[in-house]
């Protein structure tokens, strides 16, 4: 626990406010208690990978970060606005914040250029042409322009995945989330979508990326967090997770992945 | 089988000439291979196909004669005489003839009964306007103001020189399209709520929907309209009346919106949670969401069972004679009750019969090709 503060000293060196602050937070369903005391700050620029066995409860802390769950004790800030039932906040928060899921989530009865163009349409207001325009542009960075008027079932699971983080960045956000975003994709598509991140990461965005492909986190990653059982237990640089251990549940993790792999 | 060793022997070995494509069999496709497969694969199956083929001709050929070979078309003033010499080898087309008028705009002034037509018209135009995708936009509200009024002010009249026509003298087929028309395009947007009400996080509202839905599910049609026509009025102050055909519009408006909320919550439930995450991570309102990704996927899903309770509710509409509205069947019904007349019941009951079968035929095709156009985007 003590080095875990340690770690939430040490990326507030940096003189910036932190992109993300989680202090403390606890959160339940119903009786199991999924967070507990957890406590990490997140620079902005900083690339964080967390990883830790399943149910652990790595989804659930990134989705209390747009609040896709609630949170019941401690406190969560989010580019400098604190996360409470406040409508007008969570809005401001969710412009902020990009979120890419395992499975995709695209909208199936609209086209590829559709699902880009509806938030900054509707939420950012945007005219019609300008947000087709920009969606184009991610969709070309996400090497897809070809695919626009196609609909997602027409994809590939690794075509789908890119226009999902297309039409997530296709908000401008500060900050992206990523949740497995690879852990529904035949091997051969994987490369793709982490070759997409990785070009993402290279921009300077702040991301967070729960992930169990540890070359992803070696080339990309600030830092590695360790989950297990509803904390944190380990956070360092990739090498230091990855070579050195401290913790036997890290260990045990550590061997059990690699012995997937 | 035969796929695998090939392709081990091309990877191992000498490269096969891929055989050319070939066409199927001869003997398994066209519609002589359809009937050999279908009709005529067996003895037994071969018998039962030349029964029923001899009694589906034994009735065609039967109702030829005596729908139209032995038919009588017209009788001279009400004389029925030659119908009735037929003893029901013919058909008596002569009732139709004559009653048409009374059975489409029942006891509406027979001098004005080009109003109800023409009302007939503009319902059946916005039918079909509303029908194409291409008007589906903004405007298409508009039009059905702008139709639902033109209706409204040639059916009572008092202006533009055309006499005031009560409501009580309506009748027949603009009635059924009334009570239709009105009471699908409210109790749509009604259920929708209720289904969102359903699913709401606000206990109250939750409550009030669910309570809605079950007590309205709970009670026959018949007995809503009972309370509207009979019992309503008295919970009114004194000299304050609603108007009957605008209580019974309101008992089936509600009926018919507790009956589609159920359906529309089923394709709500259908809608995998992932969909609302997404819509909610890229930062869309309550009401964008709903607008935009819900209700869209959703009531794609339940387009049959939508569509068939409206045309269950189309028909339903008829329930009214029992509170003395003269719908189509009941303006029917009422042809044949003078005495010249009675006993033609069959044919009256087939002409109308046929007027509700057109609309609800028409409703289930389109719902079909819109079916199929509105979910392409789930073919690869
Ligand atoms: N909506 C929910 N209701 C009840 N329990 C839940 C809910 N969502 C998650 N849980 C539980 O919370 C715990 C943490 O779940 P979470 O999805 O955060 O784990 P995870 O680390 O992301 O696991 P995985 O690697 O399998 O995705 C699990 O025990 C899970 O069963
Ligand atoms: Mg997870």
């Amino acid at each position: 626990m003590s080095e875990t503060m340690e770690q939430v000293a040490s990326a507030a060196r940096t003189d910036a406010p932190p992109a993300i602050l989680l202090d403390k937070v606890n959160k339940w369903f119903g009786a199991l208690h999924v967070l507990r005391d957890v406590s990490l700050s997140v620079a902005p620029g900083e690339r964080v990978v967390v990883c830790g066995p399943s149910g652990s409860g790595k989804s659930t802390m990134i989705r209390c970060i747009n609040r896709l769950e609630t949170h019941q004790e401690g406190r969560i800030v989010v580019d400098g606005i604190e996360l409470t039932d406040d409508v007008k906040a969570l809005d401001a928060i969710r412009r902020e914040v990009g979120m890419v899921f395992q499975s995709f989530n695209l909208f199936p009865h609209l086209t590829v250029l559709e699902n880009c163009t509806l938030a900054p349409i509707w939420v950012r207001r945007m005219p019609k042409a300008e947000a087709e325009e920009l969606a184009m542009q991610y969709l070309e960075r996400v090497r897809i322009p070809e695919q626009a008027k196609k609909y997602p079932g027409q994809l590939s699971g690794g075509q789908q995945q890119r226009v999902a983080i297309a039409r997530a960045l296709c908000m401008k956000p500060k900050i992206m989330l990523f949740d497995e975003p690879t852990s529904a994709l035949d091997p051969e598509m994987i490369k793709e979508v982490l070759d997409t991140m990785i070009a993402l990461a290279e921009t300077g965005m702040t991301m967070i990326c729960v992930t169990h492909e540890m070359g992803f986190a070696r080339t990309v990653a600030d830092r590695v967090v360790f989950m297990d059982r509803g904390e944190i237990v380990e956070v360092g640089t990739p090498t230091d997770i990855f070579e050195n251990p401290q913790t036997d549940r890290l260990k045990l993790f550590l061997s059990q992945i690699l012995r997937g792999h | 089988m035969g796929d695998v060793t090939q392709k081990i022997e091309l990877g191992t070995s000498v490269a096969a000439v891929p055989e050319a494509p070939r066409s199927p069999p001869m003997a398994t496709i066209g519609p002589i291979a359809w009937l050999r497969a279908n009709l005529f694969s067996s003895w037994l199956s071969t018998a039962v196909t030349l029964l029923l083929l001899y009694l589906v001709i034994r009735w065609a050929v039967g109702l030829v004669d005596w729908g139209i070979i032995n038919a009588v078309w017209s009788v001279p003033n009400n004389q029925t005489q030659a119908c009735r010499e037929l003893k029901g080898t013919g058909a008596c087309w002569a009732v139709i003839t004559e009653k048409h008028r009374f059975i489409l705009f029942g006891t509406y002034p027979y001098e004005e009964q080009w109003r109800p037509l023409i009302s007939i018209l503009i319902f059946i135009g916005l039918f079909i306007v509303s029908a194409m995708r291409r008007f589906w936009r903004k405007e298409l509200a508009l039009i059905w103001i702008a139709a639902l009024s033109a209706i409204g002010i040639l059916m009572w009249g008092g202006v533009f020189g055309m006499p005031y026509v009560p409501q009580e003298r309506w009748g027949g087929l603009v009635i059924t399209l009334i009570l239709a028309t009105f009471g699908l395009a409210f109790a749509f947007p009604l259920s929708i709520l209720v289904a969102l009400g359903r699913r709401s996080q606000l206990p109250a509202i939750k409550v009030l929907c669910v309570l809605y839905v079950e007590l309205i599910r709970g009670v026959p049609l018949i007995s809503l309209l009972f309370m509207a026509s009979v019992m309503f009025p008295l919970f009114l102050p004194e000299g304050m009346n609603i108007d009957k055909l605008l209580r019974a519009q309101i008992a089936i408006i509600l009926f018919a919106g507790a009956y589609l909320a159920e359906v529309v919550r089923g394709g709500l439930q259908a809608l995998p949670k992932g969909q609302y995450e997404a819509a909610d991570a890229l930062g869309l309102s309550y009401w964008q969401k709903t607008g935009l990704i819900v209700l869209p996927q959703a009531l794609r899903l339940v387009i049959p069972p939508l569509v068939n309770t409206f045309i269950g509710f189309f028909k339903d509409t008829s329930l009214v004679l029992i509170i003395g509205i003269f719908d189509l069947l009941t303006a029917g019904k009422t042809a044949i009750i003078e005495p010249a007349w009675q006993g033609f019941g069959v044919e009256v009951y087939l002409t109308v019969g046929a007027i509700y079968f057109v609309f609800c035929f028409a409703m289930s095709k389109y719902s079909q090709s819109l079916e199929a156009e509105l979910n392409r985007h789930r073919r690869r």
